[in-house]
């Protein structure tokens, strides 16, 4: 899980930071709430963990409070991981 | 009655929930014309006050102006009131191809197709010319109606961060394997005024093979020298495939938007489009206005070089005064100060001088990113700006900020 973490916040922090940008994510950041993903955007970050765990996450469970944090992210991936 | 007391209850909840999340919107009643100078009823039921307006998009001056209003009244006159009947069945007359092929001409697109409104031709041209084998590439920043028509299309979508070429690029790397690729931005962005990169965006949408749609509502009639828009701004006329506008803000200000470009996409618009197969007709007296909008700035450069005056005119003299703005050259000159609450105090107190300007604070804009939102118009005299620059100095100084970059102002006010 620690691994899935480091790769997600990775992928989240090079995809929706800019490099001069003041915002710092962890793990228990709120990415939604605060604006740094919003709902349109968000879907990179779908298409992302879809290819990179080789799971189909339906709309139903892509919700912005799933994707809320790394963490609720991470504990989403893992329920398709098993 | 089928609207029971739990049923009432249900919407009071939430509206009750918007007005506590700060972003319910107020009713504010003109009592006037569109103009520099308005007479506003607010709040409900107040005197009208006289106050100017700087926060219309009525960039050229032209929602008021005598010569469109005559050529309004006129296709009133000749052409009616309205259609009664979309137009594909008999709600087509000459002056929609008229002012269809002015509007092709002005912006230098082979074709267009007029739709009740922007909005509905951004809801509906990406269903009208994609389908699940394409790719659409977004601005992350884009206008709320292109993400709708987005959303309404069944191909796949992506984003990339806001004007940041690097990342558009990996974002077309990465889609090569779909049939087509459309890229899609705002022209000017209308919360931060800035100008996409679309040199920039030709070329990689050139290298990638690639479309590019630009919604240039916030430019068309006075970006440009000779008002064209962003494209010609840029000078990449050519390279842009497909332009969608308004007649809703610099030209005209009434209603009614269109879709611009490639001979092959308009006409599908024109086939499978939904807004535009399903609502009436842009009626007579805006067609006509509107014609007359796009005679007048093609044969001069007056109203936006008065436009680009002032513009210049009233960020040196905010600059001098202190305020923190974001850098630009368009019209729309976001005051940034970064705390919601400070930027709604800062507008009322503002309004209480005479100046008409809102506060703009999440999720309309980014969190942590309040700002006021000035918009100058051709109809601006300098005086309208020193008094409005004033205004910002006296109400700025009341609260302490001027002199105040970013930081300083979130280390007083927070985000």
């Amino acid at each position: 899980m620690d691994e899935m973490k480091e790769v997600v916040l990775e992928y989240i922090t090079d995809e929706y930071l800019d490099e001069d940008d003041e915002d710092e994510v962890s793990y228990d950041s709120p990415l939604i709430s605060s604006g740094i993903v919003d709902s349109f955007s968000m879907v990179s970050l779908k298409r992302f963990l879809e290819t990179k765990y080789s799971i189909k996450l339906s709309d139903e469970e892509a919700t912005p409070e799933a994707f809320d944090t790394v963490n609720s992210i991470c504990i989403l991936v893992g329920k398709h991981l098993g | 009655m089928a609207f029971s007391d739990s049923t009432r209850g249900l919407f009071t909840d939430e509206i009750e929930k918007i007005k506590e999340d700060g972003l319910f919107k107020e009713k504010r009643f003109i009592c006037s014309e569109q103009d520099a100078e308005i007479e506003v009823e607010y709040p409900e039921g107040a005197p009208h006050a006289k106050v100017l307006n700087f926060c219309a998009n009525n960039y050229l001056g032209l929602s008021s102006h005598p010569d469109v209003i005559k050529a309004a009244h006129e296709g009133l006159d000749t052409r009616g009131y309205g259609m009664s009947s979309v137009r594909f069945i008999c709600g087509t007359q000459d002056i929609h191809r008229e002012l269809q092929d002015k509007v092709s001409a002005f912006l230098g697109m082979e074709d267009t197709l007029l739709f009740p409104s922007c909005m509905d031709a951004n809801s509906g041209v990406f269903e009208a010319i994609l389908g699940q084998e394409d790719v659409i590439i977004a601005d992350r920043l884009i206008h709320a109606s292109l993400v709708d028509g987005i959303r309404l299309c069944s191909a796949e979508y992506d984003t990339f961060k806001h004007m940041n070429m690097k990342h558009l690029k990996k974002k077309l790397e990465l889609h090569q394997d779909k049939r087509t690729r459309l890229v899609v931005t705002d022209g000017v962005f209308s919360m931060d005024g800035d100008l996409a990169p679309l040199d920039s965006m030709v070329d990689l949408c050139n290298q990638y093979d690639a479309m590019l749609l630009v919604d240039d509502s916030h430019a068309s009639g006075f970006i440009g020298k000779t008002g064209r828009g962003t494209h010609e701004h840029f000078g990449v006329i050519d390279g842009i495939d497909i332009i969608t506008t308004t007649f809703g803000k610099g030209l005209g200000g009434a209603s009614g938007g269109c879709v611009s470009g490639r001979s092959e996409l308009i006409e599908l618009c024109r086939q499978k489009a939904r807004p535009y197969l399903f609502s009436n007709s842009l009626a007579p007296p805006i067609v006509s206005g509107s014609i007359k909008v796009i005679d007048l700035i093609s044969s001069s450069t007056e109203r936006r070089d008065k436009l680009e005056w002032n513009t210049k005119y009233f960020r040196e003299k905010m600059e001098e005064a202190g305020l923190d703005m974001r850098p630009g050259e368009t019209p729309i000159v976001p005051v940034m100060l970064y705390n919601a609450k400070l930027a709604n105090d800062m507008a009322r107190d503002m309004y209480a001088e005479g100046i008409y300007v809102i506060g703009f604070c999440f999720p309309v804009v980014p969190a942590g990113k309040a700002r006021i939102r000035v918009q100058l118009s051709a109809a601006h005299e300098k005086e309208h700006l020193d008094k409005c620059v004033k205004a910002f100095r006296k109400i700025g100084e009341k609260y302490g900020i001027l002199g105040l970059g970013k930081n300083e102002i979130i280390e007083k006010y927070g985000r």
